[in-house]
């Protein structure tokens, strides 16, 4: 196992013995293999975010000009930053600790078992499906009409607040059901890669379970928490559609007021602006997740050998 | 639980299992009440009229009434559900038939571009859909001009940028499971071919990362609303938000039957991989290490 670290089968492929010439000739064939996968993405993912980067510096006229940004400097988009910024920051928090409890639970189960597919099965569509559903299974539950709210009327005489879902903290709630999901798939393979040698390893020595998660598995993981945090802070942070569907009367989020702009067709002005706020998203999560890059380096240390 | 030896082991080790086996029990339970509350209450909300609270069964009805002139306001929902169906065939077909053979090929003949390959597939994580909308609105204004014209369906082009780190991360891990070098070297030298290599090679050995793959690719375009409503397009969920304002509660149904029939569809898919890949080959020695007991598995070819 331990002698596999050295990447066999690397070494002797991409080297054929060939003259300059032939070799240049492989390089462009090589080269051409991969054109229609970087023209595809270079029309639908490069050209649309150059379009966001340049149109934000640039005036109505076209000319170069930072006025878009400074007419966008104004409390009001500090306002929506920062909304947007805490509440990912929040939800991320509970997202990485209710899901890297669940997570470790279901690691501790077999591969195999029901119950695990089950529950991976159901945290992967919830984590992807989120959105519009999500926001009619909330109001279901907790709404005027909801279940929940009927239950605990009922037997606890509690009034839930009628406006709880268009409220920060009902989006908090909401926010947190997709969250946790998320954590679970992106924390338990990682979980799943602990290999139980470490364990015993760490028994034959003589360490208990403690210190076998404070010396052992948790610097291990430890970046991979840090990392799954930032993901998920960069999830809430772009996400748009259940508090869309929950609060259209204000525009809290960023992803708010981006539509907002976009949709307002009276003030052309407002296209610009929707691209600076654009960009300021860009600046946020390209932050976020180049950390958590930088982060999944660190814990790939790990984990290489045992791919 | 790996090491049979154990199990011999003091009363001690035993309890000690034992209690985490009950914790383990616990969390497990109240996580999945937690995370199956809200799809109960969309059932609920779906069959009780809010009113009087009496069971009602007409959203359902509705629903398998199907496409009728006689519910009018659920012409979208039919449309918008065609249009996703459609999308999540094109884009399956258009980010497998993209991203497999570029990611076979840099394998192969460019490992050099392996770095940049992985940057601009994991890319579209660190931009937003509601980034991308922004940026993707003159491309789509060019594309209804072309003969393609504005038909919801040319999202599937926009909506393989969002799957592409989720459709990577699948094919990925499965292709690092297998020996690609050899297995195609192997081909060679038996006198296959490029496409020859990629379809009875490769296409078999990743059969569960291709499913894994096709299937989060289906999750994310059947939930995707940004991009439609943004870009002021029909698809399932702008039709949904729409059809809730005026009845929430075939809205809540078809939530419902979403959810449940994409999990359900998930866990099948996942059952069967892991039953195939038990069947073809003894178990393997490390249970927990992923795709190590999805090796190559012909047979039922």
């Amino acid at each position: 196992m331990v002698t596999a670290t050295v990447p066999v089968g690397r070494a002797h492929t991409a080297r054929p013995a060939a003259p300059a010439r032939g070799r240049a000739v492989a390089r462009l064939r090589a080269g051409a293999g991969l054109a229609p996968f970087f023209g595809y993405t270079a029309v639908f993912l490069l050209l649309p975010t150059l379009i966001v980067v340049d149109g934000a510096f640039r005036g109505a006229d076209g000319a170069l000009t930072l006025d878009g940004l400074r007419d966008a400097a104004t409390a009001r988009t500090a306002q929506v930053f920062w909304t947007s910024t805490w509440l990912s920051a929040v939800t991320a928090a509970i997202g990485t600790v209710v899901g890297g409890v669940l997570a470790y639970a279901l690691s501790t189960a077999p591969v195999t078992s029901v119950p695990r597919k089950v529950l991976t099965g159901f945290s992967s569509v919830l984590a992807q499906f989120g959105g519009v559903m999500l926001a009619f299974a909330f109001i279901a539950t907790l709404g005027t009409n909801g279940m929940v709210t009927r239950l605990v009327y009922e037997q606890l005489g509690l009034q839930v607040p009628p406006d709880l879902l268009s409220s920060m903290t009902g989006l908090v709630v909401v926010y947190a059901y997709f969250q946790v999901p998320l954590m679970i798939i992106v924390f338990l393979p990682a979980l799943d890669r602990l290999r139980p040698q470490w364990r015993e390893a760490t028994a034959v020595m003589g360490g208990t379970t403690a210190q076998f998660w404070r010396r052992v598995a948790g610097p291990i993981l430890l970046p991979q928490v840090l990392g799954a945090f930032l993901l998920l802070f960069a999830n809430a942070f772009s996400a748009f559609a259940t508090a869309a569907a929950l609060i259209s009367q204000q525009t809290v989020l960023v992803p708010m007021a981006i539509e907002s702009a976009i949709r307002n067709e009276n003030n052309t002005g407002m296209d610009s602006y929707a691209q600076v706020l654009a960009l300021g998203m860009v600046v946020v999560v390209a932050l976020v997740m180049g950390a958590h890059a930088l982060l999944l380096r660190r814990a790939a240390r790990w984990t290489k050998d045992a791919r | 639980m790996t090491a049979p030896t154990l199990t011999g082991g003091t009363s001690h080790a035993g309890r000690a299992r034992r209690r985490q086996a009950v914790l383990r029990r616990t969390v497990l339970s109240v996580g999945t009440v937690a995370m199956l509350v809200p799809v109960v209450a969309l059932l609920e909300y779906s069959v009780r009229f809010p009113l009087t609270g009496a069971v009602d069964l007409s959203a359902w009805r509705k629903i398998v009434a199907g496409r009728t002139t006689e519910y009018q306001s659920l012409a979208p929902l039919w449309s918008g559900l065609t249009s996703s169906l459609v999308m999540c065939a094109l884009t399956v077909a258009i980010m497998l038939g993209l991203l497999l053979p570029t990611m076979v090929w840099v394998r192969l003949r460019a490992p050099r571009a392996a770095r940049t390959l992985e940057l601009v597939c994991l890319l579209p994580l660190s931009i937003p859909a509601v980034v991308l909308v922004v940026g993707l609105a003159p491309v789509y204004r060019f594309i209804a001009g072309t003969p393609l014209g504005s038909s919801t369906v040319w999202l599937s082009f926009a909506y393989v940028i969002l799957v592409l780190p989720f459709a990577f991360r699948a094919l990925d891990a499965g292709l690092r499971a297998i020996d690609l070098v050899t297995l195609a070297e192997a081909a060679r030298t038996l006198g296959g071919g490029w496409s020859r290599i990629l379809l009875r090679v490769v296409v078999p050995n990743l059969r569960p990362a291709i499913v894994s793959s096709s299937f989060v690719t289906v999750a994310v375009v059947l939930g995707e609303f940004t991009v439609a409503r943004l870009l002021a397009r029909e698809n399932l969920q702008t039709a949904l938000f729409q059809v809730n304002l005026s009845d929430s509660q075939v809205a809540a149904a078809m939530a419902f039957v979403l959810l449940t029939g994409t999990t359900a569809l998930l866990v099948t898919l996942e059952l069967l991989a892991t039953r195939t890949a038990r069947t073809a080959r003894p178990r393997s020695a490390e249970p927990s290490r992923p795709g190590v007991g999805r090796e190559p598995r012909g047979a039922r070819r």
